[in-house]
C-alpha cells in the first residue's frame, strides 16, 4: 500500500516537472529574446534597409516584403482553404471527403521545404528568376490544408437545425451556407485563418529559393523580395556581431507579431462562435 | 394565399437547381484541387529528379560520398543524419510530452491546466529560425559548457559522447528537435487522453486505483493513438528544417559519436540550393526533396490513421 | 379535398423501416395533431411533408405524397419551392445568429417576394403580429434574436415560417422545450392560425393534442393506428390501442 502511495505521489511530480520545464524552456526562449532584442531595437531598425557591417541598417525592407508576401498568400491560400473545409463539412460525408481529409491533413505533415522545392522547379526554373510571386505560393500552398481542416471543424460545429432552420423556408443549399453557416462560424474561420496566418509568417525554408531575399525596398511581384524570417537566418548565421545583435532584435519584431495573433485568437475563441 | 403562376414557378426551380449545382460543383471543384496540387508536387518533383535517379538509381540511398566538384552525389550521410537527430528527439520528447499531456488532462487543477496548456501550444507557434537562433547562441554554449563534459565523463567509453564537445553537432540538433516537436505530441496526446470516457477513470478509481494507476489504465486504452503522436512528431522532426541547419554542424559524415557535426536531408537542400551548379547538382538535391515528401507523407498518414483508430475505439466504448 | 394525401408511405434509416405503409388524408384550414410514444415515427413522418429528411443520408421514401393532387414524392420535386409552401417549426427553437428583423425578413428576401423595403418591413411586422410576437419585440427589432426568452424565440421560429406565406405548417413539439405560460401561448397561436394555414403538429403530450386539434393520428412502431376526430380519439377510440395508450397505460 505504501509503496502504491509513493509511486504515485513520484509519477504526480514527474509530471508536473515536465510541464514547468517545458514552460521553462519557453521562458527562457522568450525572455533571452527580449532582452537581447530589446537593445538593438531603434525607430531606425525597423525602417531601414540592411547595410554592411558597422554602418547600422535595419529591417524595414524584410517588414514590408514579409506583409506583401503574407497578404498574397493569404488571398489565394484562405478563400480556397475556407472553400474545401466548407464542402468538408457540408458535402463531404462521402468516400471522396474522406480522400480529401486525409490528403489535406498529410499535406500537413509535408516540410515547408518541400513546398519551396517544388515551387523552384514549377515556377522559378521556368522564368529564370526568384520572384514575389513565386514566394507567395509557396506559403500558400502551405497555408491551404491548415484552414481547410481548422474551417471544417469549426463549421461542423454549426447546429444542423439551423441549416434545416433555413432550408425548411425555402433556401436553396447554397444560401444555407452562404447566408446562415459561414456567418454563424465567422469567428472561428477568421481564427483559423490568423492562425495560418501566424505559421507562415515565421516560415523561413520555403522562401530561400522562391522570394529568396533581397536588400532593398521593393514592390514589384517579379523581382526577389525581403522577409523577415529570410532577413533573421541570414543576420543569424553571419559571423559578426552586430549583425548576430540585429538578428535578435528582427526576432522580438517577428515573435510579438506572432505571439499577438496567437493570444487575440485565444481571446477570440474562448467566446465560441 | 397568393400562388405563383405555373411558368415563373418552373423557371425559378430551374434558376435554383443550377445555382445549387454550380455551387456543389464549386466546392467539388476546390476539393479536388487539393488533390491536383499534392499529385503535381510528385510529378513536378519527380521530375526533377528524373536525371539523378537515372545516374545513380538505388546507389543514391546507400552512396557516402557527396561530392558536387566530381559529381557524384550520395545521400548516406543525409539520411543518417536525419534518422539519428530525429530519433534523439522523438526519445526526449515523447516520455516528456506524455508527462506534460498526461500533468495537464489527469492531474493540474482546471485554474493551472488551462494557462500552462496554452504557453505548451505557444511554443509550437515560435518559428523554426528563431529556435535556430536561439540554439546557437544559448543552448548550444550552455550544453558545451555544463552538460556535454558530464555526460562524456560518464559515458565517455561508448561509442556514442567522443570527439571534443563543441556544443553544435547532432546531439544539440536533436534536442533542438525535441524541443520542437514536444507541443505537437503534447497537444495530440492531449487530445486522445480527453476523449477518454470519464467511466473508464471512474471504474478504476472506484476500485481503490491511485491516480497514477487509473492513469496508466487511461494510457493503456489510448496507447496507438499515443503512438500516432509520436510518429506524427517524427514525421515533423524528419523534415525540420532551419532550426536543424543552424546547429547540426552542416558536415556530410557518418559518425557514430552524437557529438560530432553531421547533415540532415532538409539542411542540405536548404544550403545548397541556391548554389547548386549544374543539372546533375540540382536533380541529386531535387531528389533529396522527393524522399523527404513520400517519407513524411507516408509517416504523417500512418499517424492519423493511428491517431482515427483510438478515436473511433473511445467512441464504440463510449 | 384533401390538401394532403398521402398513400402507402414507407420510410428506411438505411435497412432500417422507420415507417410502414402510412395512409392518411389532411383536410385544408385544419389542426392534425401526431401522437404516439418516442420512436414511433411521427417526426419522421413529418418530416417527409416537406423533403427535411432529404438532409439525412442513406434514407430512401416510398410511396406516394399528393400536396393540392401534385406527388412531391418524386425525385423531379424542387424541394427549394414545396418547403416554402410547406413551412416547418422545430422542436427546439432555431434563430439565426442574426437580429430580430433580420430573421423574420429572410425567407421573404431569399424567395423574392417583397416589392421594396417599406413591403418588407410591413410583412415582417405582419409576420411577428401573427405570431404574436409584435408587441414584445417591435422595439427592438435590431438587436439579435439570442437576447429573446425561448418561449419567445420559439414565436420568432413560428413568425420566420409565416412570413414566407405557407400554405401548410408542420410544428415538430413547438411546446417540449417551452415553460407552461410560454407553451399556452404557442396553443393558442395553433388554433389562431387555423383560419390560414393547413397545420399538423406533432406532440407527446396528450392534453395539448386535445386542446389545439380538430383531428388526431396515433402513430405506433411505425404504424399508423388510428385516425379520427379529436373528440372521438379521446373519447371513444376505434382501437384498443389507441385507448391504452391515451388512457396512460404505456407510453
Amino acid at each position: 500500500m505504501d509503496k502504491r502511495r509513493l509511486t504515485n505521489s513520484i509519477m504526480t511530480t514527474l509530471t508536473a516537472l515536465c510541464a514547468f520545464t517545458v514552460v521553462g524552456i519557453l521562458v527562457l526562449i522568450i525572455g533571452y529574446i527580449a532582452i537581447q532584442g530589446v537593445s538593438s531595437l531603434s525607430p531606425a531598425f525597423l525602417i531601414e534597409t540592411p547595410k554592411p557591417v558597422g554602418e547600422g541598417g535595419g529591417i524595414g525592407n524584410a517588414i514590408v516584403g514579409s506583409l506583401i508576401l503574407l497578404g498574397l498568400a493569404s488571398l489565394v491560400g484562405i478563400p480556397l482553404g475556407i472553400a474545401i473545409g466548407t464542402y468538408l463539412s457540408e458535402l463531404g460525408d462521402g468516400w471522396f471527403g474522406t480522400v480529401v481529409r486525409f490528403v489535406a491533413d498529410s499535406m500537413i505533415g509535408i516540410p515547408s521545404i518541400v513546398f519551396g522545392v517544388f515551387v523552384y522547379a514549377l515556377v522559378v526554373l521556368q522564368q529564370g528568376y526568384f520572384s514575389t510571386l513565386a514566394g507567395a505560393l509557396a506559403l500558400a500552398l502551405i497555408m491551404i490544408p491548415i484552414v481547410t481542416r481548422t474551417t471544417e471543424e469549426i463549421v461542423r460545429l454549426v447546429p444542423k437545425a439551423m441549416r434545416e432552420g433555413a432550408l425548411a423556408l425555402g433556401a436553396p443549399e447554397w444560401r444555407v451556407t452562404w447566408d446562415i453557416v459561414l456567418p454563424a462560424a465567422r469567428a472561428g474561420i477568421a481564427t483559423g485563418a490568423m492562425l495560418a496566418v501566424a505559421r507562415v509568417l515565421g516560415e523561413t525554408a520555403p522562401l530561400l529559393f522562391t522570394a529568396f531575399g533581397s536588400r532593398f525596398y521593393n514592390i514589384y511581384l517579379d523581382e526577389p523580395m525581403a522577409s523577415m524570417p529570410v532577413q533573421i537566418y541570414n543576420y543569424a548565421i553571419s559571423p559578426f556581431e552586430e549583425w548576430h545583435a540585429k538578428a535578435w532584435a528582427a526576432t522580438l519584431v517577428l515573435i510579438t507579431l506572432i505571439l499577438v495573433i496567437n493570444i487575440i485568437v485565444r481571446y477570440t475563441t474562448r467566446r465560441g462562435y | 394565399m397568393s400562388q405563383p403562376d405555373n411558368k415563373t414557378e418552373e423557371a425559378r426551380s430551374k434558376g435554383v437547381l443550377t445555382a445549387d449545382t454550380i455551387y456543389r460543383a464549386l466546392l467539388l471543384g476546390c476539393a479536388s484541387l487539393i488533390i491536383v496540387i499534392v499529385l503535381a508536387m510528385l510529378v513536378v518533383i519527380g521530375q526533377g529528379s528524373l536525371l539523378s535517379i537515372r545516374e545513380f538509381g538505388f546507389h543514391f540511398l546507400i552512396g557516402s560520398v557527396w561530392d558536387p566538384v566530381k559529381g557524384e552525389f550520395g545521400a548516406l550521410p543525409f539520411i543518417y543524419g536525419t534518422v539519428v537527430s530525429s530519433v534523439i528527439a522523438v526519445l526526449i520528447a515523447t516520455p516528456l510530452s506524455i508527462g506534460v499531456a498526461v500533468f495537464l488532462v489527469e492531474q493540474a487543477p482546471r485554474s493551472l491546466a488551462r494557462p500552462i496548456g496554452f504557453l505548451v501550444e505557444l511554443l509550437a507557434a515560435i518559428p523554426s529560425v528563431v529556435y535556430g537562433l536561439w540554439a546557437i547562441f544559448v543552448l548550444a554554449p550552455l550544453l558545451r559548457v555544463y552538460v556535454q563534459p558530464p555526460l562524456q565523463a560518464a559515458l565517455g567509453w561508448t561509442p556514442f559522447f567522443k570527439g571534443t564537445a563543441t556544443g553544435i553537432g547532432m546531439f544539440t540538433g536533436g534536442l533542438i528537435l525535441a524541443i520542437m516537436i514536444t507541443p505537437i505530441i503534447t497537444a495530440v496526446v492531449r487530445d486522445i487522453l480527453e476523449a477518454v470516457p470519464v467511466t473508464q477513470r471512474e471504474a478504476a478509481l472506484a476500485l481503490g486505483a491511485t491516480k497514477w494507476e487509473t492513469t496508466k489504465i487511461v494510457l493503456a486504452n489510448a496507447s496507438s493513438g499515443i503512438a500516432g503522436a509520436v510518429i506524427l512528431g517524427l514525421g515533423r522532426a524528419i523534415g525540420e528544417t532551419m532550426a536543424v541547419t543552424m546547429i547540426i554542424g552542416n558536415r556530410p559524415q557518418i559518425s557514430v559519436s552524437l557529438f560530432e557535426p553531421g547533415y540532415t536531408i532538409a539542411s542540405v537542400i536548404a544550403n545548397e540550393f541556391t548554389e547548386a551548379t549544374g543539372d546533375l547538382y540540382l536533380s541529386a538535391l531535387v531528389e533529396m526533396g522527393l524522399i523527404l515528401f513520400v517519407v513524411t507523407f507516408v509517416v504523417t498518414a500512418v499517424a492519423k490513421l493511428l491517431i482515427l483508430s483510438v478515436g473511433r475505439k473511445t467512441r464504440r466504448t463510449a | 379535398m384533401s390538401k394532403i394525401r398521402v398513400t402507402n408511405l414507407d420510410f428506411f434509416y438505411a435497412k432500417v423501416q422507420a415507417l410502414h405503409g402510412i395512409s392518411i388524408e389532411i383536410p385544408q384550414n385544419e389542426v392534425v395533431a401526431f401522437i404516439g410514444p418516442s420512436g414511433c415515427g411521427k417526426s419522421t413522418f413529418l418530416r417527409t411533408l416537406n423533403r427535411m429528411n432529404d438532409t439525412i443520408p442513406n434514407t430512401r421514401a416510398d410511396g406516394e405524397i399528393l400536396i393540392d393532387g401534385v406527388n412531391i414524392n418524386d425525385s423531379k420535386t424542387d424541394v427549394v419551392a414545396l418547403r416554402r409552401k410547406v413551412g416547418m417549426v422545430f422542436q427546439k427553437s432555431n434563430p439565426f445568429p442574426k437580429s430580430i428583423f433580420d430573421n423574420v425578413a429572410y425567407g421573404i428576401q431569399i424567395n423574392g417576394l417583397h416589392s421594396n423595403k417599406a413591403d418588407l418591413a410591413a410583412r415582417v411586422e405582419k409576420a411577428l403580429t401573427d405570431a404574436a410576437l409584435w408587441n414584445e419585440v417591435k422595439d427592438r427589432l435590431n438587436t439579435s434574436a439570442f437576447g429573446l426568452s425561448g418561449g419567445q424565440q420559439q414565436r420568432l421560429c413560428i413568425a420566420r415560417a409565416l412570413a414566407v406565406q405557407p400554405e401548410i405548417v408542420l410544428m415538430d413539439e413547438p411546446a417540449s422545450a417551452l415553460d407552461p405560460m410560454a407553451t399556452q401561448k404557442i396553443e393558442e397561436l395553433v388554433v389562431e392560425l387555423k383560419r390560414d394555414y393547413t397545420i399538423i403538429i406533432v406532440t407527446h403530450n396528450m392534453q395539448q393534442a386535445a386542446r389545439v386539434s380538430d383531428k388526431t393520428a396515433f402513430f405506433m412502431l411505425g404504424k399508423l393506428v388510428e385516425f379520427n376526430p379529436t373528440q372521438k380519439m379521446f373519447t371513444n377510440p376505434n382501437e384498443k390501442l389507441t385507448e391504452d395508450y391515451i388512457t396512460g397505460r404505456f407510453g
